[in-house]
């Protein structure tokens, strides 16, 4: 299928989805996702990251709003959509009793895939997912990691040319979750793949998604790159440890001095500052205490994390919420 | 043409799983002729109370009483199957890929009426081997087994079609169980309706259940009457069509609800 270059894969306008009870899970979202890129949904349980998945990917229609991926509005015309995305749910979707092999021929069958080309797309990627020692067991049988492996694997067989990841990554452990990003870094940068990811884990958005979004009570809170959004927060810190707890006073009326540098504040031998750029402000730090002739231990300095981004954004700390829901 | 044949993977899906489950396997073939072998036992004198009529036993009179009745204990759980995919979230990956509804379904039907084929097989042997001599011969017995798909199906479709509205385990055994034995009862699978109380065999008239009995058990004569057991047929497919139909179109109630 041709896509424009310049126009947006995934466009969402002004969703907004209620359930009885008077939930509000999406309550007016929209965002749009660019070619070849991953795209993270942010948020904590309940944001409304699954139900705009759910939308996107036709199973769950909208009480508001609009949404197009491909070119294909998800309302009117959900078979097209269906033919263009692979998904991946946030609960495991593989059938157990079935084997590996099973379940990805079904799902290629399912797309219309047949004999030798199946076949053959089916063992590369048993391969592509290290599955291939496993292909013929049960899935009943097969580790979490295993088991959500051959889960990108199923929303891989037709070659979508749009993947929705729900949750990819949630319950696995570490081990497994590093080599699940790899390989979720690898379809975008080998094949290509427009991903839409959602996810509560901060760390992972901030290390795979190019753009992101917060999404917070069903409403879209703020967007842009990872970097983008941390320096909208205005301040890295730098934190300077000295070598002579005594000469903390000394210190920090050497750095009030410096232009650049604010809230510096004292702790036993740490010494506290915030600046637009720690790392280019560093260097005069160093030099006034240097030339104030006090040593220095160590000096650190932090970029603000999408925790702080998601406080400001929100007035809730995000670690909190995520923990609590979870 | 892409429905029927992803029909027919859905089937081999199911059958697959359920080749694969030794003790689901056994009890499925065990039960039919526990339900024979009892049943016959039980009412073995049943036969000569006057007015039964011509059967030679009662084996010959209750094997179509039992296949149905197998049908509808067999097929009821069909919706069990369905709240396993929802639960295992297979049902969602089926529902945003391509795959027509229908084949979710009828791949579904078809595979119980698999299953009730290979139980039909050893209900017809066991009844031969107590005794029963089927007039109407192999062609008496497969217009028989049609009858019992045919109600087995609307059956299964039924049971579908609550789960994916209800989408709880607890309602597909309550309809199942709540179901089977008064639909059974109330009709001719156990007695004839003209030793039957009046309001049993009136009831019995609307009773699909009865038609798939009577018809089965008219084709299993020496000389079958095609134009009592045809009519019955066409009822049974069209309710077997309007309650697969229901339960197409029970999958717009659930996405309503995710």
């Amino acid at each position: 299928m041709f896509v424009q270059a310049s126009a947006p894969v995934i466009e969402a306008r002004d969703l907004v989805k209620t359930y009885p009870g008077d939930v509000r899970a999406l309550d007016g979202l929209t965002f749009s996702v660019e070619s070849g890129s991953i795209f993270g949904l942010l948020g904590p349980n309940g944001a409304g990251k699954s139900t705009t998945v759910k939308i996107l990917t036709t199973l769950s229609r909208p009480d508001g709003g609009a949404a197009t991926v491909a070119g294909w509005d998800v309302i009117r015309e959900p078979d097209r959509v269906r033919h263009t995305i692979g998904s991946v749910s946030q609960q495991s979707a593989v059938d157990p009793e079935a084997t590996g092999r099973e379940n990805l021929v079904l799902q290629g069958r399912v797309y219309g895939m047949r004999g030798a080309l199946l076949a053959a797309r089916v063992d590369e990627l048993l391969e592509r997912f290290s599955l291939s020692d496993a292909a013929n067991r049960v899935v009943r049988t097969y580790s979490g990691g295993m088991q959500r492996k051959l889960d990108v694997a199923m929303g891989l067989v037709h070659r979508p040319s749009v993947l929705f990841l729900d949750e990819p990554t949630t319950g696995l452990d570490p081990e497994a979750r590093a080599d699940l990003w790899d390989e979720i870094a690898r379809l975008t940068r080998e094949d290509g793949l427009t991903i839409l990811m959602t996810t509560h884990y901060l760390e992972e958005a901030d290390r795979l998604a190019r753009r992101l979004a917060i999404v917070d009570q069903g409403r879209l809170v703020a967007e842009g790159t990872p970097d983008e959004l941390k320096a909208e927060l205005r301040g890295d810190a730098i934190n300077v440890e000295l070598r002579e707890p005594d000469a903390g006073q000394r210190a920090a009326a050497t750095l009030a001095g410096l232009s650049g540098l604010r809230e510096t504040s004292l702790d036993g031998a740490i010494l506290r500052a915030r600046a637009d750029h720690a790392a280019s402000a560093l260097p005069a730090v160093l030099a006034a205490l240097d030339g104030a002739g006090i040593p220095v231990a160590t000096v650190t300095i932090a970029r603000p994390s999408l925790d702080d981004v998601y406080l400001r954004h929100t007035g809730r700390a995000f670690r909190a919420l995520a923990e609590e829901a979870s | 043409m892409t429905a029927i044949a992803q029909s027919y993977f859905m089937t081999g899906r199911h059958v697959r799983a359920f080749i694969r489950q030794p003790w689901f396997l056994a009890i499925t073939i065990v039960q039919p002729f526990i339900w024979l072998f009892l049943f016959s036992a039980l009412f073995r004198n049943v036969a000569e109370i006057p007015g039964f009529g011509s059967a030679d036993s009662y084996v010959d009179f209750l094997t179509p009483g039992v296949l149905v009745m197998t049908a509808l204990f067999s097929c009821g759980w069909s919706g069990m199957g369905i709240i396993e995919d929802l639960d295992h979230a297979i049902m969602d990956r089926f529902l945003v890929s391509p795959a027509h509804r229908s084949s979710l379904i009828v791949g579904r039907i078809a595979y119980e009426l698999v299953v009730l084929g290979i139980e039909a097989i050893i209900i017809g042997g066991v009844a031969l081997l107590l005794g029963a001599r089927f007039e109407g011969g192999i062609l008496g017995y497969a217009a028989l087994t049609v009858c019992a798909m045919l109600v087995g199906a609307a059956f299964a479709a039924i049971s579908d079609a609550l789960a994916l509205v209800v989408r709880q385990r607890e309602s597909v055994i309550g309809f199942s169980s709540f179901l089977v034995l008064p639909l059974s009862f109330l009709s001719a699978a156990f007695m004839p309706l003209n030793i039957v109380p009046d309001w049993i065999a009136f009831m019995a008239r609307f009773n699909p259940v009865n038609w798939a009995v009577e018809a089965g058990r008219a084709a299993l004569a020496s000389n079958p009457d095609w134009s009592f057991i045809l009519p019955r047929i066409g009822g049974l497919s069209a309710v077997a069509a309007a309650a697969m139909w229901l339960a197409i179109r029970a999958f717009r109630s659930y996405q309503r609800s995710v």
